[in-house]
C-alpha cells in the first residue's frame, strides 16, 4: 500500500490545475493519468479559447496544455505524475487501485480529486460500427497530435461547437467535408464558428441525421434523411453520400464510473450529459474526502474545467489542513470566473444543472 | 495519409519505428500509437465483434471503448489508441476476445 495526501484521478485540465494550487498551498499530490502523457484532450485542440485572459483566451488550446504541463512539471517537489496507470477501483476509506504498466497498485489518500473528464457520445444508426466512423473528438487526435488524416472525404454529424471545431481543423489538414448535418432545427454552436465553415463552401444542414452507413470493412457510403417534429426520419427524404469517414459529435458524457462504485451518490441530469455526482459547494460528493472538478460533474468547456481545477485544490487544500496564502483572495477570484464564464444564454445548460446536483 | 502541410502545426516523420503487422514488415513514426501507425497505412479493421464477427476499428482515441482491441506482442485486448508503437512490435488483428495468459 502506498500513502499519499491528495491524489488526483486524471491528467486533464482540471487535475493539472487542481495539482497546481495545491502544490502552492503547500500540498503534495499525486496525478494518475490513463494515457502516456498529460494534457487531456487540450493537446490535440489548434484553436484559439474564448473566455477572458484568466483562462488564456486567444491562446490555442495546445499552447494552454503546455501552460498547464510546465506549471506542474515546474513543482516536481509538490506533484508526482504517474502516466499509462488506469484507476480500477474505489473503495471505502478513500483506497484506489491502479493498473500501471502490468502493476497493480494500492493507494490509500487523504483526499481524492476526480478529474476523469468525459467522453464522447455515440449515435444509434444502422451499421455503426463500421470502421470509419469515429467521434469528432478521435479525428482530432488522430489529426492533429499524430498527423495522420481520417479520410479524404468526410461528413460531421452534430452542428455543436465540437462538430464545428473540427470541421474547420478537417479542412486545415486538407480534407473535404462534405456536409455537416444536424438534427435539431437550429446550429448547435457558437455562430463564428458555423460561418467560417460556411464561408469556405460547407454546407451545414439543419433537420437532418444519418440513418444508415453502407460498407464491407470500412464506411464507403452512407444515407442521411430529413427528421419531422417528432425526431422520426421523413419517408422519401433518403440521400447517399459517398464518404470515406464519419465523424460523430453529438455531445459528451460524463466518466464518473468510478465515483459510481466508490458508492457516491449519483443522479441523471440532461443538462449536464448523463450520471454525475451530488457535490456540495466544495465540490464533495458524499463520499467524504472525494472530491470532483471538470467535465466529470458536468460537461462544459475546457476554460471552465481548469477554473473548476484551481477552486477545488484551493478548497482540498485547506481541507488537508494547508490554507493558501491567499485563500480568500483566489476562491473570490475562482468563483467569478466560474458564474462569468456560466452566464449568458450558453451557460444555461449548466447553470440548471448544476442547481440539481448541489446537496 | 499523413499530413504533410498544415497551417498551424508542424509533423516530423523522422525516426521510423519497424513492427509486424499481421506477419508483414511495417513501419510508422516515432510518437505514433498503433492505432494512428496502422491508420496511416490505410488499415482501419483492428478487431472483430466477438458474436457476429463484424468489423472493427476505433473509435474514441482516449482508451475509453475498447474497440480498438488488438493483440499485441501475444497479449490480447491492447487498447492500441493509447499504447505508443514501439520497435519491433508485433501487432495482429484480435478475432476473438482474447483468452487469459
Amino acid at each position: 500500500m502506498i500513502y499519499h495526501d491528495l491524489v488526483i484521478i486524471g491528467g486533464g485540465p482540471a487535475g493539472l490545475s487542481a495539482a497546481k494550487v495545491a502544490a502552492e498551498a503547500g500540498v503534495k499530490s499525486l496525478i494518475i493519468e490513463r494515457d502516456f502523457k498529460v494534457g487531456g484532450q487540450l493537446v490535440k485542440q489548434t484553436h484559439m479559447f474564448f473566455g477572458s485572459e484568466k483562462q488564456y483566451a486567444s491562446t490555442r488550446g495546445i499552447n494552454i496544455a503546455n501552460i498547464l504541463i510546465d506549471d506542474v512539471f515546474n513543482k516536481s517537489d509538490y506533484i508526482e505524475v504517474m502516466t499509462e496507470a488506469t484507476v480500477v477501483g474505489l473503495y471505502s476509506d478513500n483506497i484506489i487501485t491502479v493498473l500501471c504498466k502490468e502493476k497493480y497498485i494500492k493507494i490509500k489518500a487523504k483526499a481524492i480529486i476526480v478529474a476523469t473528464g468525459a467522453s464522447e457520445k455515440f449515435l444509434a444508426f444502422e451499421n455503426n460500427d463500421l470502421p470509419g466512423i469515429y467521434g469528432a473528438g478521435a479525428v482530432q487526435t488522430l489529426m492533429n497530435v499524430h498527423g495522420v488524416l481520417p479520410g479524404q472525404k468526410v461528413v460531421m454529424v452534430g452542428s455543436g461547437n465540437i462538430g464545428l471545431i473540427v470541421s474547420y481543423q478537417l479542412l486545415q489538414a486538407g480534407v473535404d467535408v462534405v456536409r455537416v448535418i444536424e438534427a435539431a432545427k437550429n446550429i448547435g454552436g457558437y455562430k463564428v464558428h458555423a460561418s467560417k465553415l460556411r464561408r469556405l463552401g460547407v454546407e451545414i444542414k439543419t433537420g437532418q441525421s444519418i440513418k444508415e452507413a453502407i460498407g464491407k470493412d470500412c464506411v464507403e457510403k452512407i444515407v442521411v434523411a430529413e427528421l419531422d417534429n417528432k425526431w422520426e426520419f421523413i419517408e422519401g427524404t433518403e440521400e447517399e453520400i459517398e464518404v470515406d469517414a464519419v465523424c460523430i459529435s453529438v455531445g459528451l458524457s460524463p466518466l464518473s464510473s468510478v465515483l459510481s462504485m466508490g458508492g457516491a451518490q449519483m443522479k441523471y441530469v440532461a443538462f449536464l450529459g448523463g450520471t454525475v455526482p451530488m457535490i456540495d459547494k466544495h465540490h464533495e460528493t458524499t463520499i467524504n474526502n472525494v472530491f470532483v472538478a471538470g467535465d466529470v460533474c458536468g460537461v462544459e468547456e475546457a476554460s471552465s474545467a481548469i477554473v473548476e481545477g484551481y477552486y477545488t485544490g484551493l478548497l482540498v487544500s485547506e481541507r488537508l489542513g494547508f490554507k493558501h496564502p491567499n485563500h480568500e483572495e483566489l476562491y473570490k477570484d475562482f468563483k467569478n470566473q466560474l458564474a462569468n464564464l456560466r452566464s449568458g444564454p450558453f451557460g444555461k445548460k449548466t447553470r440548471l444543472g448544476l442547481k440539481e446536483i448541489l446537496r | 495519409m499523413r499530413i504533410k502541410e498544415h497551417p498551424i502545426l508542424s509533423f516530423e516523420y523522422e525516426k521510423e519505428i519497424n513492427f509486424v503487422y499481421n506477419g508483414k514488415q511495417v513501419y510508422g513514426y516515432h510518437g505514433d500509437t498503433i492505432a494512428s501507425a496502422l491508420h496511416a497505412l490505410g488499415v482501419k479493421k483492428l478487431s472483430q465483434s466477438i458474436n457476429k464477427k463484424r468489423a472493427r476499428g476505433f473509435y474514441c482515441a482516449i482508451g475509453n471503448c475498447a474497440s480498438c482491441n488488438m493483440v499485441v506482442n501475444g497479449k490480447p485486448n491492447i487498447r492500441t489508441c493509447v499504447t505508443l508503437l514501439e520497435e519491433g512490435m508485433i501487432v495482429d488483428t484480435q478475432l476473438n476476445k482474447g483468452e487469459l495468459l
